[in-house]
């Protein structure tokens, strides 16, 4: 009895390392950025702000142009995923239903691509849209994030789909349905969940990229969230903004937070589809 | 007749099958593919775009200069150290986070929520956030080791040579390990119960049932995780850009920083590309090699 309560406290502890170890660095971000900027820079740290403060909340809006970072990623990131997900679910719709010749072939072939790191895209794509002039453009973003996320949703819905019941598209063809209205009508809305599920991860991933918007964002009110930040500091160690970054940092990251709580059954699922069933 | 009622409806859908998978090839031609061929094709190149003089052909003069840089192989080596050390790390410490996620307790659903974070935020922004962590005067990281008397001074974690790669393979850890768990924790839960129960009445010990059912039942699920964190790991950017630009003296530079360098600090694309080009034949090789050993 004794034994199994000092199993079970063990367990316990764990569990709250685990969760502590999880969230402290951003539990870190978020008491950073309610200090003033003279707390933040005074010794002994203090692990509670003294006077909660959200000047500098305000300041990254009204001194920064993060509105106009946050907008810049939103429209980029909406618009791949949308992208991404549609590509994909065309894609994946011919490899598992109409299993039309060459189509696990054509799987492998993309899947490959998820697997090269992206400095292999990096140069020939800026050379690419320097040419056709898109720097700066949202499409040097959204082309990018679209494929490199395809592979994913593609493998995803795949999967998916192959679990629809093929008596529901004969019913639909001897109802005189066409293959398009088949796709369109009846898969895609039966496939909503998994199409959720994709959106949700594409959308994360896009979101936090850095290495594309870094390099094909060069005006500063062109720039995403992830890169905006980063290019808050300073120009020496000292003269970094802190308090600024923090709250930014927090603003960026508490969506994706509550994202993550609300959606992680579906995220998990989303991440886990090949580990399981492939 | 040579063509039947269900032959000639095959041939409608193997087409229609085809139309639909004209976006995904324009997308991944023109966006993945064609880069690769042309970041091989360029690496013959000396390529100067601030001159505005075309590419010139030079052969394998990128190459064999490549192989005589001592900071691109000391980048080779810091990307190896960096891939080998996190990626062994995240793994032990995914496996002990699925093995205690796959009991069943109350709030089992919020610590996975949890856990699940650190893998939603943007890398290069919560690296910004463990920048001012390791931070040397007004760190935590410094104050909290000073109060539990593990060091007697502070350390400059970023700044040091000899501590500054610990500190980004201890943020990749953090950041990757619950995508490690995840993956394990979704195979676990494919391992029937039955298998357990069986053994109990066989009465085998905990180790046992690890060593003969849970273990060798994740493989799969094991070599997927690791598949893929090596990949990402070798390709790391983002978190090393921040956290220390590839410094301390060239100490973390791994090889996707040192491209970026050569690329758009020093322009010479052409060079730039040959380092990806060589750092992707050595990936393939010892993959190719990997999987004859197995």
């Amino acid at each position: 009895m004794v034994k199994k309560k000092i199993k079970l406290f063990g367990f316990f502890v764990l569990i709250v390392i685990v969760v502590l170890f999880s969230i402290s660095p951003f539990l870190w971000q978020i008491i950073t950025s309610l200090k003033s900027n003279e707390e933040i820079f005074s010794l002994p740290i203090s692990y509670f702000p003294h006077k909660i403060n959200f000047r500098s909340y305000i300041e990254i809006f009204t001194e920064r142009p993060f509105g106009r970072y946050i907008l810049n990623s939103l429209f980029v990131a909406s618009c791949a995923t949308l992208l991404c997900v549609f590509v994909s679910s065309l894609a994946a719709y011919a490899i598992a239903r109409i299993k039309i010749k060459g189509g696990s072939k054509f799987l492998i072939v993309v899947l490959v691509v998820a697997f090269f790191p992206q400095i292999i895209y990096l140069i020939p794509l800026y050379e690419l849209f320097g040419v056709l002039g898109l720097f700066n453009n949202p499409i040097a973003l959204i082309l990018p994030y679209a494929t490199i996320n395809l592979p994913f949703g593609i493998w995803v819905l795949t999967s998916f789909f192959k679990q629809i019941p093929k008596e529901i598209e004969d019913a639909a063809k001897v109802d005189g349905f066409s293959r398009g209205k088949v796709l369109f009508r009846i898969i895609l809305p039966l496939s909503a969940p998994a199409l959720a599920t994709t959106a949700i991860l594409v959308f994360i991933l896009c979101w936090n990229e850095f290495l594309f918007a870094l390099t094909f964002m060069v005006k500063d009110l062109a720039r995403t969230v992830p890169v905006g930040i980063a290019m808050l500091s300073g120009a020496s160690m000292y003269e970094i903004p802190w308090d600024k970054i923090s709250a930014a940092t927090v603003i960026t990251t508490l969506p994706l937070v509550i994202i993550t709580i609300l959606f992680q059954r579906r995220i998990v699922e989303g991440l886990t589809a090949g580990a399981v069933k492939g | 007749m040579r063509i039947t009622d269900g032959s000639a409806s095959l041939t409608t859908s193997e087409r229609f099958g085809r139309l639909l998978l004209v976006p995904a090839i324009l997308l991944v031609g023109s966006i993945a593919f064609y880069p690769i061929l042309r970041n091989a094709i360029l690496s013959f190149y000396k390529v100067d775009i601030l001159s505005g003089i075309p590419p010139t052909f030079i052969g394998f003069k990128n190459f064999s200069t490549l192989l005589q840089d001592s900071r691109f192989l000391k980048s080779l080596g810091n990307t190896a150290y960096f891939t080998i050390v996190s990626v062994v790390i995240e793994f032990l410490l995914g496996l002990g986070f699925a093995l205690l996620l796959n009991r069943t307790f109350r709030a089992r659903n919020l610590v996975r929520a949890t856990v699940l974070i650190p893998w939603a935020l943007p890398t290069a922004v919560m690296a910004i956030g463990w920048r001012w962590i390791y931070n040397d005067v007004y760190g935590v990281l410094n104050d909290i080791l000073l109060k539990l008397g593990i060091i007697s001074t502070k350390i400059a974690w970023l700044g040091n040579p000899h501590t500054a790669m610990m500190c980004a393979i201890f943020a990749d850890v953090w950041k990757s390990t619950p995508f490690v768990a995840l993956i394990l924790l979704a195979g676990l839960q494919s391992i029937p119960r039955e298998l357990y129960e069986a053994s109990e009445l066989d009465g085998a010990t905990e180790w046992n049932k690890f060593r003969l059912i849970t273990f060798p039942l994740l493989l799969p699920s094991i070599a997927l995780a690791l598949l893929f964190r090596t990949l990402q790991a070798i390709g790391i950017f983002d978190l090393i850009w921040v956290l220390t630009g590839g410094g301390p003296a060239g100490t973390t530079e791994t090889v996707s920083i040192y491209v970026y360098n050569y690329a758009y600090r020093y322009l010479r694309l052409g060079y730039a590309s040959s380092a990806v080009t060589l750092t992707f034949l050595i990936i393939l090789v010892i993959g190719a090699l990997w999987l004859r050993r197995k």
